[in-house]
């Protein structure tokens, strides 16, 4: 285990490399200019330069990758063009938020997802499985920004329960979990478990009924085996393959969602990675980037590991 | 003797009472929250990114500048009034060298003086690279405003001389931009911190200006509060507090306004309007120094080349129905400057709504609907200062198709537009564009007219897209340049916009009137004709 262990961690340093690599690349190739993220538009041609100098914007790629890379290696992810600060500190602050709004959504989207999905499968084509597909479908077709709109609207502006912006009227730096915190997460967290609701829901689904129809169920049953007894084996057999979907769907919350972070103003790594872009802040991008990219592969990590251990099966050469 | 005591004791009242009544000059009267338009804080080291809106939050309430803008009227054109400065004037001797006499008992928020040893520092922090609190951050952010400045000098202790490259009598405008941070704040930072770069990103956390505000917290990408500065030189604010808040999406500011979370939002969606005026906003506007055009490419081949096509286009336009398309937030131009505006002058060509003198002049250089006049037009979806650019150009399409003139866009995200607007409409970037759309702000007329119609600044030096080169243009920007009695310069730049508008330089289509929407409960808040606020005016009732 502790081999596959290292081998796994070694494996993140190539992909590491390639996101690091194709990031760059493509923010190169895209139209535009990083150096519009210091000077105003209608700066003059020669002070564009100057400035450009001074960031060393004027270098081959290939030697602004190469020392790009070099500071990454040394812990160092740079400093945004536009605002001077560390990437780290920006980004180490929107990691915290969408860390917080990417648990309490998959809390509630793999809560929803498992029970709706549990319900369905076991009484399979009865009217509640009908309820639960039609929910999981509504899930993952509505756009999440578009719900995001839509609850702002009912719950902020006509009933005036929940906040419609930000992380707490004192922003994310004054988190504690009290009510006047808590209810700026509410309408975000919501909007961001949807997608992993249905997906859950119609996973869980066809697990929980494909497990049914196995004949071991039925033997279960002939054994004498209680409603209870029974659904725990079932619950046992399903979660290693349910385990890999929600691991999945906690790397892309966790990823932040720019248009739900943008909707809300909800300051995690979607919406400094929205500024980033429209900015061409291209060291926040590509430090956004890795990070994020390595949260993932932690994360799929984690998840073999956990579906190892409960799934012993499923060996690990 | 009773009566008397009780009508002297209700007129003490009702005095007492009126007073209390009238806008106070040093009363705290609340917080007000500000939506902002931008994704992230403007930065706060005193030369704010982020464009006007960054000025107009974290630059003047921070901070003052030698010059400054008058904010406190909304019925004309805000004029230069004495900031830090208290009166300038130019060496006859020498015509790059300026005189400027300083406001005397003035404090930074961390205590210190300001004085020319402060001025000289403030202008080597952008200009003099062997300056150890040089910063390159601030550099393009500056220098751009001030393109002629090289370099400052004490005479005494409130007097300093400031140096330009060649003669240039825009420079009291152009200091509106350099903002005063404070050296010893800096230098106390500096001893702690391990570099210049270092010790300026601690000040952005912690500035000190002159401002009538000082920032009391910073929370990066999220808020900036400020309190009243109650040691500050002039009129002291309203409000007690302020509290900034970045939210760049439109729906999510009005969200915020309407259910509470902010007392003011910058730049509301316009069909959010109705909604926000039914539930009792004020929905402010007022004309800005700002235009929306096309600016004509004039290289070999371009239809453009010939004047009565470009008058015909301003002619053409059907601004009022246009005004309706955005529920009344623009203004119809007539040129740059309206026609109340001292730079305004005395064009023989009226631009205004007349179809049949367009068909005329169209039908006059060879075009009709039997040889229409195609056109390609480089546009964004978006962007700072561009409105709404999609609804508009398109728009504008539909409307001129009638008289023969097909117009095709190339649509490029903004970041992508302004590259392109410095190459030039030779440039492969152009992509045959014989137009392009940036609007633009024109209280400094080299960033209004100079910088796209002299012909020294052509591409790469500056905006002149079109590659316009007429001498006359040339000459008269020279004058402007070099006319140093403020009416002399009134003159010049009125001569040089006649003769823009008479050129049909731009086709000239809409002043945003810059909408905000805010509680009923803000008073006391002027909107000038200008980019930037005073927020010394408004306060919460």
């Amino acid at each position: 285990m502790i081999r596959y262990l290292i081998r796994r961690i070694l494996y993140a340093v190539p992909i590491a490399l390639a996101v690091g690599f194709v990031c760059f690349m493509l923010v190169q190739i895209a139209p535009g200019d990083p150096i519009n993220a210091i000077v105003p538009p209608d700066a003059p041609g020669d002070v564009v330069e100057q400035v450009r100098r001074e960031y060393g914007l004027d270098k081959p790629l290939p030697v602004q990758f190469g020392i790009w890379l070099m500071k990454v290696a040394q812990g160092d992810l740079g400093r945004s063009l536009a605002t001077g600060r560390t990437v780290w500190s920006d980004l180490s602050t929107a990691i915290g938020n969408t860390l917080l709004l990417a648990a309490v959504a998959a809390l509630l989207g793999f809560a929803l997802g498992c029970i709706l999905g549990g319900l369905a499968g076991t009484f399979r084509g009865s009217l509640l499985d009908r309820v639960a597909v039609g929910t999981a479908v509504a899930g993952v077709s509505v756009p999440h920004y578009w719900l995001g709109m839509v609850l702002v609207v009912i719950f902020s502006v006509q009933l005036n329960w929940l906040p419609a912006m930000g992380a707490g009227p004192g922003g994310s730096a004054d988190w504690s979990w009290d009510w006047e915190q808590v209810k700026h997460l509410i309408l975000p967290a919501v909007t961001l478990s949807v997608i992993p609701m249905g997906i859950v829901t119609r996973t869980v689904r066809g697990i929980v009924a494909e497990i049914m129809n196995q004949e071991f169920v039925v033997a279960l049953r002939g054994k004498g085996l209680t409603r209870r007894g029974v659904f725990l084996h079932v619950v046992k057999n399903a979660a290693p393959n349910a385990l890999a979907v929600m691991g999945l769907q906690l790397g892309y919350l966790m990823g932040g969602s720019i248009l739900v972070e943008t909707v809300f103003s909800w300051p995690g790594t979607g919406l400094l990675l929205n500024n980033a872009i429209f900015q061409r802040d291209l060291p926040v991008l590509q430090g956004t980037i890795l990070v994020l990219a390595m949260f993932f592969v932690a994360l799929n990590l984690v998840v073999d590991l956990m579906q190892t251990a409960l799934d012993p099966r499923i060996r690990r050469a | 003797m009773n009566l008397r005591r009780l009508l002297l004791s209700a007129c003490l009242g009702l005095l007492s009472t009126l007073a209390t009544g009238l806008p106070g000059p040093a009363q705290a009267q609340g917080t007000i929250r500000i939506g902002m338009t931008a994704g992230d804080i403007p930065l706060t080291h005193g030369q704010p990114d982020q464009g006007f809106e960054g000025n107009r939050f974290t630059g003047i309430p921070l901070y003052d500048s030698l010059t400054m803008w008058d904010l406190s009227r909304a019925d004309r054109p805000s004029t230069l009034i004495p900031g830090l400065a208290t009166e300038w004037r130019n060496d006859p001797n020498d015509r790059t060298r300026w005189i400027f006499t300083l406001r005397r008992g003035v404090k930074f928020h961390d205590g210190s003086d300001f004085n020319a040893d402060a001025v000289v520092w403030n202008v080597r922090k952008v200009l003099d690279r062997e300056a150890p609190h040089y910063d390159p951050r601030q550099v393009g952010l500056t220098i751009s405003r001030m393109p002629t400045l090289r370099r400052a000098e004490k005479i005494d202790e409130y007097t300093v001389a400031l140096y330009t490259s060649e003669p240039d009598s825009l420079l009291p405008i152009n200091l509106t931009n350099l903002f005063m941070a404070s050296p010893a704040h800096w230098e106390r930072l500096r001893a702690s911190a391990p570099n210049a770069e270092a010790a300026w990103n601690a000040f952005a956390a912690n500035p000190s200006g002159t401002g009538p505000f000082r920032l009391t917290r910073f929370v990066p990408r999220e808020r900036v509060e400020m309190v009243r500065n109650e040691n500050y030189w002039g009129e002291k604010a309203r409000a007690e507090r302020i509290v900034l808040l970045p939210i760049p999406e439109p729906n999510a500011r009005t969200a915020a306004l309407l259910s509470g979370q902010v007392d003011w939002i910058e730049a509301p969606a316009p069909d959010a309007i109705p909604q926000l005026r039914a539930r009792g906003m004020q929905i402010t506007s007022n004309l800005q120094p700002h235009v929306w055009p096309w600016q004509p490419c004039f290289a070999e081949g371009s239809p453009l080349r010939d004047v009565r096509v470009r008058r015909a286009l301003n002619l053409a336009i059907d601004r009022e129905a246009l005004k309706q398309l955005l529920g009344g937030f623009m203004v119809a131009p007539v040129g740059t400057y309206p026609a109340d505006h001292p730079w305004y002058g005395n064009p023989s060509f009226r631009i205004r709504t007349d179809k049949e003198e367009a068909r005329r002049l169209l039908a006059e250089a060879g075009y009709g609907p039997q040889r229409p006049l195609n056109l390609r037009v480089q546009i964004s979806t978006s962007g700072s200062g561009q409105m709404q650019p999609l609804a508009m150009n398109e728009f504008l399409q539909q409307d001129l198709r009638p008289l023969g003139v097909n117009v095709e866009f190339d649509v490029v995200e903004w970041n992508t537009l302004v590259v392109n607007w410095r190459q030039g409409c030779t440039h492969a970037s152009a992509r045959g564009s014989n137009m392009i759309n940036v609007s633009f702000a024109a209280m400094d007329p080299f960033f209004g007219m100079i910088r796209f119609w002299d012909s020294h600044m052509a591409p790469p030096v500056s905006n002149n897209w079109g590659f316009f080169n007429d001498p006359r243009f040339d000459e008269m920007s020279r004058a402007v340049r070099n006319a140093f009695d403020p009416r002399e310069l009134d003159a010049a730049l009125a001569r040089l916009h006649a003769a823009g508008v008479d050129e049909a330089l731009f086709v000239w289509i809409a002043h945003d009137v810059a909408p905000r929407a805010m509680s009923p409960r803000i008073r006391g808040y002027v909107q000038p004709q200008s980019w930037f606020v005073d927020l010394r005016y408004p306060y919460i009732q």
